[in-house]
């Protein structure tokens, strides 16, 4: 047993460090600290400062361009990145089509795809869930019918998230209506400047455009757009979705999100002292600081078990729970602590550039909304529930 | 970043698990924990025997382990299998003789020496009747009379203090009840004058007793370590006794968990198994998300125990003992409830299982003293 990073990883630490010290502009990182909505400027950028450095694809072979990194060197990477308020890297292209793309994908759709994904030229979003296919992902019915080259698709996906800036999306397509639920489904790239594709926003309840409906209609898609066999989609889906939940504790979001909490709390004052020495406050907060430590070494004690190589079944799982149960109370927390001032709404000044000033502490203006936000991380991903289910299934053979 | 046990370690765990499996069943361990005597000499000896006792202390102190890591394994072990024998008093008494030995008592290292084999058992006596929660409460007097000390108090369920041919009862050579300086520990023998003990059964097996200390007299040599100076020993020791408690609480743990998945899976009611109701397989989840949570503080907390930052390694302890704290009553509280019925009687182990979790909470600070702690210890590090 040894709790300590090795010297070397100390030292992959340090060069990480050192790299966000040099290359993330401060005025990226004062936006995520404050919680402002990061617009497609400010997340494009990031994306390609972290390329520049070919720091991009933490998840791909370096045969692909990718870093070649170990679990544990992700990890440290992932958590620096959260610790120094970098904004998040779009998932959708790096860490969940790059990855379908490398394992099942044609040497023609890795060339060309896989470069235009780390260069920026494509922003994939996601289409996965539908109006009536939410936990129950299967009984999608989005529809692909083959005619000659192309395919036909028709209906309807939702939550795709930040579909509104992108040029692509990956597609769970029903090609074959008589097989049972699972087999008939195919894995589609589609171009969402066809014609007959058409994004509409779904404001959520923090008021932001974070999600969208996107519907199709006689959309034309060249059948070389398929990935893999026809009606193989669901293995290429849910191989896809072990990487959705890689870095699914977010452990990193949590320990940058708990020190804000701690600073504040500090300055805060409660029946005349700082709200930090309040016993029922300080008890709350002290209660998720050891849940985060405790769940701090379980995320490493997952990555050292599945540091020999494969991807994270079950133990995703738990870490799923567990983290977002965390990153939600530490919100809940942040919310708690500002008292009335958690009231105030002026959406303006969560904007990336808003102009306006914020009323109270001026950690206060993010706070309800991110609170609100920060349920989804129960909701998405696989619901925490559909994660008990698969732990049932897994750990317990019920 | 390494999680596996070293080779020893895992010989350790697998000798005695084999031994206890073999030789400690539930039946046997039923019959020690009711018995008048509330531990089995036999077993004892045959345990010291496999070197158990002596994976408890460092080589220093004539053992050939003594980190967290040895207690965790050794402890979790007999939390699996449910032991009451004398180990945690072992650990305790045992280390503050040790290191009082270390700091020149010859009684208390020729003592120290007994007790690593198995000779003798000795028995820690510390928390007190007026005070019960609180750790550092200590109103025992010990005052000089000639060459002689002289002990006047009364100490609170002390575990197999019946069995213990002597004990180290910590008493006040100064200062106030809860101060931390002043504190001085003395080695009593057990047949001392003016000594009285009222023995009784536990509720999850075993035996603890109040003592009695009524002018009780000493020679000079009884005060070991110190005088005035024994609570940072007296810490040491506990914190040891707490990484002990929760290897134990997780074997524990563990153990109820596989019982009551076993009868999720058996027992059938509306036709299907339990385990088809996915209003228990959550239920179920649950607690294995509370254990591996549990487990990795036992994991912090043992890899500290020898930490000399004083803050790192009592925030970690404490981390561990409100964490086992909390998961221990859950999975105790829910093993019981998902049992239904069955899970209320005496004849099934869980029961068993389920009152030595509870009981682990009320040893050594529960729940809310560590979580109260751990806050404390983080503003005393802020403030300095």
């Amino acid at each position: 047993m040894d709790l300590n990073f090795t010297p070397e990883e100390e030292q992959f630490r340090d060069q990480v460090r050192a790299f966000l010290a040099a290359e993330l502009p401060a005025s990226l990182s004062a936006r995520v600290a404050s919680g402002k909505h990061l617009g497609k400027q400010d997340l494009q950028s990031w994306h390609d400062i972290l390329n520049a450095r070919g720091w991009l694809a933490s998840h791909w072979p370096v045969e692909y361009g990718g870093t070649g990194w170990n679990p544990i060197e992700r990890f440290i990477f992932e958590n620096e990145c959260a610790l120094a308020n970098a904004p998040r890297t779009i998932p959708f292209g790096v860490n969940m089509l790059g990855p379908v793309l490398i394992r099942y994908g044609t040497e023609a759709q890795k060339r060309h795809w896989l470069p235009r994904i780390l260069n920026g030229a494509d922003w994939w979003c996601q289409g996965y869930s539908e109006p009536g296919a939410g936990s129950d992902l299967a009984a999608l019915q989005c529809r692909a019918v083959r005619d000659g080259a192309h395919y036909v698709v028709n209906g309807q996906k939702t939550w795709t998230t930040l579909g509104q800036y992108a040029n692509m999306i990956f597609c769970l397509v029903r090609t074959d209506p008589a097989a049972k639920k699972q087999a008939g489904i195919s894995f589609l790239l589609i171009d969402m400047n066809s014609p007959g594709v058409e994004v509409r926003p779904i404001i959520t309840l923090d008021g932001a455009h974070e999600v969208n409906e996107v519907f199709f209609t006689d959309v034309r898609v060249p059948a070389e757009n398929l990935v893999g066999e026809e009606n193989r989609g669901w293995t290429y889906a849910k191989y896809l979705l072990t990487y959705e939940r890689t870095n699914i504790a977010g452990t990193g979001y949590s320990m940058a999100a708990f020190e804000r909490l701690r600073n504040y709390a500090a300055r805060a004052v409660k029946n005349g002292r700082p709200l930090d020495q309040d016993p029922l406050f300080s008890a709350r907060m002290a209660r998720v600081a050891i849940d985060l430590e405790n769940m701090k070494l379980t995320n490493l004690r997952v990555i050292a078990a599945v540091a020999g190589g494969g991807a994270p079944g079950m133990e995703s799982s738990i870490l799923k729970i567990c983290g977002t149960r965390i990153r939600q109370e530490i919100t809940s927390l942040m919310r708690r602590a500002m008292g009335p001032y958690a009231q105030p709404f002026i959406a303006d000044a969560l904007q990336s550039d808003g102009p306006a000033t914020p009323v109270g502490p001026v950690e206060a203006a993010p706070v309800s909304a991110q609170y609100f936000n920060n349920r989804k991380l129960s909701i998405y991903g696989g619901s925490n529930e559909i994660q008990r289910n698969i732990i049932a299934k897994m750990a317990l053979g019920l | 970043m390494n999680f596996e046990l070293t080779e020893d370690r895992r010989m350790l765990a697998d000798s005695l698990s084999r031994y206890l499996r073999e030789q400690y069943t539930f039946d046997t361990r039923r019959q020690i924990a009711e018995s008048a005597q509330g531990y089995s000499s036999t077993h004892w000896q045959a345990l010291a025997d496999l070197g158990i006792i002596g994976a408890l202390f460092s080589e220093a102190h004539g053992g050939y382990g003594g980190k967290g890591f040895d207690l965790a394994v050794v402890f979790e072990e007999l939390g699996r299998a449910l032991v009451v024998e004398p180990f945690l008093q072992t650990v305790l008494a045992g280390r503050l003789l040790a290191a009082a030995g270390e700091a020149g008592s010859r009684a208390a290292q020729a003592l120290a020496e007994r007790v690593i084999t198995g000779q003798d058992i000795v028995a820690f006596a510390h928390g007190e009747p007026q005070a019960p929660l609180d750790a550092l409460h200590v109103c025992t007097r010990a005052t000089r009379s000639g060459p002689h000390w002289i002990l006047t108090g009364q100490k609170a369920v002390v575990w197999q203090a019946e069995a213990a041919s002597a004990l180290v009862i910590s008493a006040r050579t100064a200062g106030d009840p809860t101060d931390t300086e002043g504190l001085s520990l003395f080695l009593v023998p057990a047949d001392a004058a003016g000594l009285s003990l009222r023995g009784y059964p536990l509720i999850d097996g075993g035996r603890g007793a109040e003592l009695e200390l009524d002018q009780v007299q000493l020679e000079a040599d009884a005060l070991i370590g110190p005088e005035g100076g024994a609570w940072p020993a007296i810490e040491r020791a506990l914190g040891a006794g707490i990484v002990a408690l929760c290897a134990e609480a997780l074997g524990a743990m563990d153990a109820a968990r596989q019982m009551t998945l076993q009868y999720l899976q058996e027992r059938r009611q509306f036709g299907q198994p339990l385990g088809a109701f996915q209003a228990l397989q959550h239920r179920m989840v649950e607690l294995l998300l509370e254990i591996e949570q549990a487990r990795s503080a036992v994991i912090r907390a043992a890899a500290e125990l020898d930490n000399d930052n004083a803050q790192v390694r009592e925030q970690a302890l404490s981390m561990a003992k409100y964490t086992i704290g909390q998961a221990g009553c859950l999975v105790a509280e829910e093993a019981i409830q998902l049992h239904g019925g069955i899970g209320m009687t005496w004849e099934l182990p869980l029961s068993h299982y389920a009152k030595r979790l509870i009981m682990i909470d009320h040893q050594l600070g529960d729940a809310d003293f560590h979580l109260q702690r751990y806050i404390a210890l983080g503003r005393a590090s802020a403030a300095g």
